[in-house]
């Protein structure tokens, strides 16, 4: 019975076996392949070049100081808000994850009309203290660590709040009726119960940070990092060297994953949810004032970024020069947008190529939900970069040729679709399969007891208990795919480009009202998305 | 309320020097949620050495009530004391008193040792001396040689045991006991309740352990003091309410037993059923008034007999259910006027659907107003 059964569905997963191996393992082995055409001539051309070791060191120095970032705003963040009563904490709450609705290019951009040169926070600073000269400019290291602290410390948030808020009050009174001090139960009982959350936190920002490219293109300045370099390669044609490059960087994510792995390895106890404690009311005039200010100046922080993006999008473009604000404001910039097809078109695009990458991944993995063998084939798109993975299929789907299982889709409307569904496995992949673990196993086994074939159990018990991670990662998977930049600067044609190489464009067209109404457009499209997603969940319900 | 500025310094609470004088009291203790009051006016006094039990069932405050001698709650009124200091607003991290949580909460990341030396770590003692003492404490609850193991690999006895060894290694002032076995199976339950009783007595300090089985209450306390809706009922030695309950709810829930409506007569107390009267003698706790306008007398299973057939002077009713339970018979006994009650008896004799008669025995049996 069993064995027959598995049959089955070995004979149903196999073209999606085939289909991951040909889209996800197929390009890599390629690029790895690449990379050594010449002999080793392009390692050695690698390993050579001051530019490129030093593109090396400094996007693993930015990865481990965005670490480092994160963990400064992300953990005392959630001991805050996890912990403590005070006037002003839901809106606190409210606002703290914030960050990550906005798709990357669009933070980027958002804190170049702040803290740029010309940034209305740089202006309002120099005019107060009457400068010359701006007081910072948001150029190198600092100033992508800056951004990357900004959109990703709410992984370290939302593990950390997740930890607490599992965490086992009672240890934290066994330790103080023990007579440990507030000092030594964080050192001792509080934070290393929390280190697996922390540290699952941290790898989800080192990989971010590795693989970003949207902060150090923008406001690099003359910057390199291993992800922009490739970028730069490929353009210049040298695709021996790029393959090494994206071999590289590939490797190092590998290897941070790897690490933390290792890391975590000698974990054998889980939080217990025996529901968290009631949150401690700040008694203290001062302490509550104090702790009131506080989140006031980060709710600030937080909210700034999306204002300023919508405040933007209606000035008028090439109006904003000199002054502290844009002085002229006009409908005009979305006017144009909805009128003139070609500025209309980048929008179709990315929702009609997110859709497909998204309906292309829920056919997928609505046929193996329920399988963890293809686990590493799922795992594999998100621990390599997304650059890595776009000059894959650079360097894989660029022809015409059938003994080789090579289709040409560089160039044409397809190549961005099939680089966003691969981008998207893992969302979907991990969505589907924490809703099946969250089944209890004994049904499959009560079904197939009541005499329900493979078939039936998988259509009338596994499907319905994965729906609810289809929704959710399907979701997942659209919003990441409309305003999805990283693979596309790789990839694009002009007939297909999508929001985020229009937004570059307008951006580089100093069109500062153009491209920010085209980030508005895409922040409402995520919203929409998000709606439209809880609704149906709430029908299905 | 306010604690005197000089009582947390002279205190020595955080020494952790250990020393048994000193009783544990909780007086006039209220604790409020909101609206529901947890804990209602609640006082009692722990001599070094006793072992009282709060007993209720759940959401009676006793939970609350053990919170606020550990220093986890601060009460909304009232004191606690320790050798006559006030305590009410000291941490429980300068308490220095030994709990034991329901679950245990031991620390998962820990091994055995570092989990029983970490009240040690805290006070400071050097890592070699704490050591010797968590291994001679382990040893004490009869895990020599656990020291190395983690907590996951440990059963729910062993847990319960090493969480123990924790709270009295550190010499603690007063052990704190929270449903310390409800987490354990039957049978290892009662081999631990006297492991327990042994082992509180030995600290010689006061205990406060909360349970609601009133069995593990009878078998480890010295006195028990019964709650409910966060008011004290009566706090006095098992015998006392057993035999002695202070009204109805104590009797009702202290042992098994019928509680039937009685005419006081001041010595006796007079029972009518099925037109049968019956004159009973009666106890009533000390310092209660010599006599009750409206009474009930407390028929307990092992102050009843019966017999087959129609007896002279019993009461009569018929067998609904026949229970054996070791050395004696459980009848049921629907008597007239739908009084029912429970008999035991050494006799097997009596099966259902039989006609019985009952007739108390000399007692004296308890007597509790309306």
């Amino acid at each position: 019975m069993r064995s027959s059964a598995s049959r089955q569905s070995w004979i149903i997963a196999l073209p999606v076996i085939a289909l991951l191996i040909w889209t996800v393992i197929y390009p890599n082995a390629a690029v790895i392949a690449g990379s050594f055409e010449d002999g080793l001539g392009h390692w050695r051309e690698f390993l050579n070049s001051p530019a490129d070791l030093e593109a090396l060191r400094t996007s693993l120095v930015i990865s481990v100081a965005s670490v480092f970032a994160s963990l400064a705003i992300g953990v005392p963040l959630a001991f805050l808000l996890g912990r403590f009563e005070f006037p002003g904490r839901r809106l606190l709450r409210a606002v703290a994850t914030l960050p990550a609705a906005l798709p990357p290019l669009v933070g980027v951009i958002a804190f170049l009309f702040l803290y740029g040169e010309s940034g209305v926070v740089t202006r309002a600073i120099q005019r107060a203290l009457g400068m010359a000269e701006a007081p910072w400019q948001l150029k190198g290291v600092s100033a992508i660590v800056f951004v990357h602290a900004y959109t990703m410390y709410v992984y370290v948030f939302l593990f950390v709040s997740a930890g607490l808020e599992r965490f086992d009050a009672t240890l934290d009174e066994a330790a103080s009726g023990l007579g440990a001090s507030t000092w030594r139960r964080l050192r001792r009982v509080t934070l290393p119960l929390l280190m697996p959350a922390v540290a699952g936190s941290m790898l989800l920002v080192f990989m971010n940070a590795l693989g970003s490219f949207s902060a150090p293109y923008v406001f690099g300045g003359g910057l390199r990092v291993l992800s922009t370099q490739i970028l730069a390669s490929k353009t210049n044609g040298a695709m021996g060297l790029a393959y090494v490059e994206t071999t590289v960087l590939a490797l190092s994510a590998i290897a941070g994953l790897l690490l933390f792995r290792w890391l975590d390895r000698k974990r054998k106890y889980t939080l217990a949810s025996k529901g968290g404690r009631a949150r401690r009311v700040i008694r203290s005039r001062r302490v509550q004032l104090l702790m009131t200010g506080l989140s006031a100046i980060i709710v600030v922080m937080l909210v700034l970024p999306h204002l300023m993006v919508v405040l933007v999008s209606f000035a008028r473009d090439g109006s904003w020069t000199t002054q502290v604000l844009p002085p002229e404001y006009t409908l005009e910039n979305y006017r144009r947008l909805f009128s003139e097809s070609e500025l209309w078109r980048p929008i179709t695009n990315s929702v009609s190529m997110a859709l497909i990458a998204t309906a292309a991944n829920l056919i997928v993995f609505r046929r193996f939900a329920g399988r963890r063998f293809l686990e590493l084939l799922v795992a594999l798109p998100w621990a390599i970069p997304a650059t890595a993975i776009a000059l894959g299929l650079a360097a894989t789907f660029n022809q015409n040729d059938f003994a080789t299982a090579r289709v040409l889709l560089v160039g044409t409307f397809w190549i961005l679709p099939v680089a966003y569904f691969i981008r998207d496995i893992p969302l979907v992949a991990s969505a589907v399969e924490s809703s099946l673990r969250q089944m209890d196993s004994s049904l499959e086994d009560a079904a197939r007891g009541l005499g329900a074939s493979w078939l039936m159990t998988m259509r009338r018990v596994i499907l319905p208990a994965a729906r609810p991670g289809l929704v959710a990662g399907g979701l997942l998977a659209a919003v990441t795919a409309v305003g999805e930049f990283v693979a596309s600067v790789v990839l694009y044609t002009h007939s297909n480009r999508p929001i985020s190489m229009e937004i570059l464009a307008q951006l580089r067209a100093l069109a500062f009202g153009t491209a920010a109404a085209y980030s508005v457009l895409l922040i409402l499209l995520v919203l929409l998305m998000t709606l439209a997603a809880r609704s149906f969940e709430e029908r299905l319900a | 309320m306010t604690t005197a500025p000089g009582a947390r310094d002279d205190s020595g609470i955080s020494e952790g020097k250990g020393g048994s004088e000193g009783a544990l009291a909780l007086n006039g203790v209220t604790r409020r949620f909101g609206d529901f009051t947890a804990v209602d006016n609640v006082s009692f006094e722990i001599g070094p050495g006793e072992l009282l039990a709060l007993v209720g069932a759940s959401g009676s405050g006793k939970t609350t009530t053990l919170r606020i001698a550990a220093g986890y709650e601060i009460p909304d009124a009232g004191t606690v004391t320790l050798g006559g200091k006030d305590i009410t607003r000291i941490p429980p991290e300068r308490r220095g008193f030994g709990m034991v949580f329901q679950h245990y909460a031991l620390f998962p990341h820990m091994p055995v040792e570092q989990n029983v030396a970490f009240g040690l770590e805290a006070r400071g003692v050097n890592k070699v001396d704490r050591l010797v003492k968590a291994r001679a404490a382990l040893a004490s609850v009869g895990l020599e040689g656990a020291g190395s193991r983690a907590i996951q690999s440990l059963s729910g006895g062993e847990q319960q045991r090493v969480a123990l060894a924790r709270a009295m290694v550190i010499e603690p002032k007063a052990l704190l006991l929270d449903e310390p076995l409800s987490n354990l199976d039957p049978t290892l339950r009662q081999a631990t309740r006297n492991d327990l009783r042994a082992m509180l007595r030995r600290v010689g300090v006061p205990a406060l352990f909360v349970t609601h089985d009133q069995e593990d209450a009878f078998a480890i306390a010295d006195r028990i003091a019964l709650l409910k809706r966060g008011k004290l009922l009566q706090c006095g030695t098992p015998e006392e309410l057993y035999h002695a309950p202070v009204s109805r709810e104590v009797a009702a829930f202290i042992g098994r037993g019928s509680i039937i409506p009685a005419e006081d007569k001041g010595n006796v107390a007079a029972v009518t059923i099925g037109g049968v009267k019956r004159d009973l003698n009666v106890t009533r706790p000390k310092g209660a008034s010599a006599k009750y306008d409206k009474a009930f007398v407390v028929m307990r299973p092992d102050a009843l007999e019966i017999a087959r057939g129609a007896g002279v002077l019993a009461w009569r009713g018929r067998v609904t259910n026949r229970r054996f339970a070791g050395g004696v018979v459980v009848y049921r006994v629907e008597l007239s006027d739908g009084v029912v009650v429970d008999v035991e008896s050494n006799s097997a004799d009596a099966h259902e659907d039989d006609n019985v008669s009952v007739s108390p025995l000399k007692g004296p049996h308890p007597l509790v107003p309306a």
